[in-house]
């Protein structure tokens, strides 16, 4: 009897082992298909001329995406701008001034609904307040579709590594007599800047792959733009508009492009993870 | 002892955690440059009295003071009082070792900083603390390093170090040596003697020998109540109350 059960139990073991590698491999499986034709398309249309020419006229195989890196990076700079210092004191302040009151309470919970809304949503938003008055699509209007993306994702993560910082390190700090705005810039952040740094960048990881948002407040172009409060091409919505369209030559572009993006992002990520070791490191030698 | 030669004074002191009445009708006197220990078995306030008196309790939502604690003749729990000013003058060490996340002569240095010293005073006042603390031999050679590269016991110093450079009036310590080896234990109680030359400590521990060992003075709290408070060699071996000799015996705690 008891020989039977331990040979239950030993075989349920072995059961949950086999489905939950059934599952990773499950996963992996799709995540590695989509890379591996990503990289094996994308690489194959790398090419000089995708970083150094504009679009070229439809149908002609001539022509390259220099409009859309460059449009991509303002928008995501200035998104990025905007995004952190209001994600950042968002942050702070719900730790280290808000913490115990109702109206935090409120607002927390409503920032973490806002930092799992569709994204379309702020597109849309940013459509009705920027878009319309303006009477054109424009770039600022898709950059802070992005930044509002962005601000509750760094807010969250602020919040959440000020909150681990030890509160017998702010008492050491009040028991010197310091105020309580320096303790926070010179104890507090100071604790939590890897956490922080690390949630800054996913912020910006998230952002920099968002297409919708942009869909109908920057839209797109087809020529290299400065001008904020015009039209601005950006990668994503580039990569959909030629995925879209009829022309092989820009499909092609469009799988150099995702390929670039997602290097892009790949290396943001990377860099993050390295931060997160880096920083358990530094914190095993306390 | 004569009224001049008392630090702080507690008066009739009630305190309360929101609805939960912590401290009950406290009345202690902390003479000058002398070593007053707080003892007593866990939960009995010690650490609550230790942190009325730099008004640590205010921090946190809720807590409420009653009654009067006089420093410098002027009753500290009064609403319209400085808090920064009075935690320069009352310094605190914890339980764990809090250093800064920054280096060694920067976490010496910030408190000085916030008060304005700069330039060669600067670097003096923090080698003069480091020194007091003795740990200066130990660390002149890695000021720049971080904080977190010490050990337990030289952290530990170093907070105290980072105390006594703003040359406060008195030290509180909560149980400074709770988290140490024995023979940073015996560092450290080494210094509190010598710090009482220059400054008031109050301390509260666990460890009773080491009351016996350092203090000068020794309250006994329980339940939130003073019981007993007087010179050291007179609660270790002829306490008035039954409750401060049971304790001190071993017989519960």
């Amino acid at each position: 009897m008891e020989k039977i059960r331990q040979l239950k139990r030993k075989f349920l073991n072995k059961l949950m082992l086999f489905l939950s590698l059934l599952a990773a491999l499950y996963g992996l499986f799709w995540l590695f298909w989509i890379l591996g034709v990503l990289c094996f398309n994308g690489f194959k249309y790398l090419s000089i001329e995708l970083f150094t020419q504009d679009a070229g006229p439809p149908g002609l195989n001539i022509g390259g995406l220099r409009h859309a890196f460059v449009g991509h990076l303002i928008i995501t700079i200035l998104s990025t701008i905007i995004g952190i210092p209001i994600g950042l004191f968002a942050g702070i302040y719900y730790a280290e001034y808000g913490r115990n009151s109702k109206f935090f309470y409120v607002l927390k919970n409503i920032t973490d609904v806002m930092v799992s809304t569709p994204s379309i949503i702020m597109g849309a938003v940013m459509y009705a307040l920027l878009v319309i008055p303006l009477k054109h699509f424009n770039a600022l209007a898709g950059a802070l579709a992005l930044a509002m993306l962005m601000v509750p994702v760094i807010c969250v993560t602020t919040y959440e590594m000020l909150i681990l910082v030890p509160f017998t390190l702010r008492e050491a700090a009040y028991a010197l007599g310091a105020y309580k705005w320096q303790i926070i810039k010179d104890i507090v952040l100071r604790s939590a800047k890897v956490g922080i740094l690390t949630g800054i960048i996913l912020g910006v990881a998230r952002i920099s792959g968002e297409t919708a948002p942009l869909l109908f407040t920057a839209f797109s172009n087809n020529y290299l733009s400065f001008d904020i409060f015009k039209p601005m091409a950006s990668l994503t919505v580039t990569i959909f508009n030629y995925t879209m369209s009829p022309y092989e030559y820009w499909h092609n572009q469009a799988w150099a492009a995702s390929f670039c993006l997602t290097f892009f992002i790949l290396i943001l990520s990377l860099i993050a993870k390295f931060l997160i070791h880096y920083g358990n490191i530094f914190k095993n030698k306390r | 002892m004569q009224e001049r030669n008392i630090e702080i004074e507690v008066r009739n002191l009630n305190f309360y955690y929101g609805k939960e009445k912590a401290l009950k009708n406290i009345n202690l006197k902390v003479f000058k440059k002398k070593v007053t220990a707080l003892i007593g078995p866990s939960g009995c306030g010690k650490t609550t009295l230790l942190r009325c008196l730099n008004r640590m309790h205010d921090l946190y939502v809720g807590n409420k003071y009653e009654g009067e604690i006089i420093f410098e003749g002027k009753n500290i729990l009064d609403k319209n009082i400085d808090l920064i000013d009075l935690r320069s003058k009352i310094g605190m060490v914890f339980q764990k070792p809090t250093p800064f996340p920054m280096s060694i002569f920067d976490n010496v240095a910030y408190g000085l900083k916030l008060k304005g010293v700069k330039g060669t005073e600067l670097k003096d006042r923090v080698e003069k603390a480091l020194k007091d603390a003795a740990l200066w031999d130990e660390v002149k050679d890695r000021l720049k390093e971080s904080a977190f590269s010490l050990s337990g016991g030289q952290q530990q110093r170093l907070c105290i170090a980072r105390a006594i450079a703003v040359e406060p009036k008195v030290i509180l310590f909560d149980e400074p040596t709770s988290a140490l080896d024995p023979i940073s234990t015996a560092k450290i109680e080494d210094l509190i003697v010598q710090l009482k030359l220059k400054v008031t400590i109050v301390i509260v521990t666990h460890n009773m020998q080491q009351a016996a060992r350092i203090s000068d003075y020794t309250a006994f709290m329980y339940l939130g109540e003073l019981i007993e408070v007087g010179p050291t060699e007179k609660i270790f071996t002829n306490p008035e109350k039954k409750l401060t000799e049971d304790y001190i015996t071993g017989r519960f705690g």
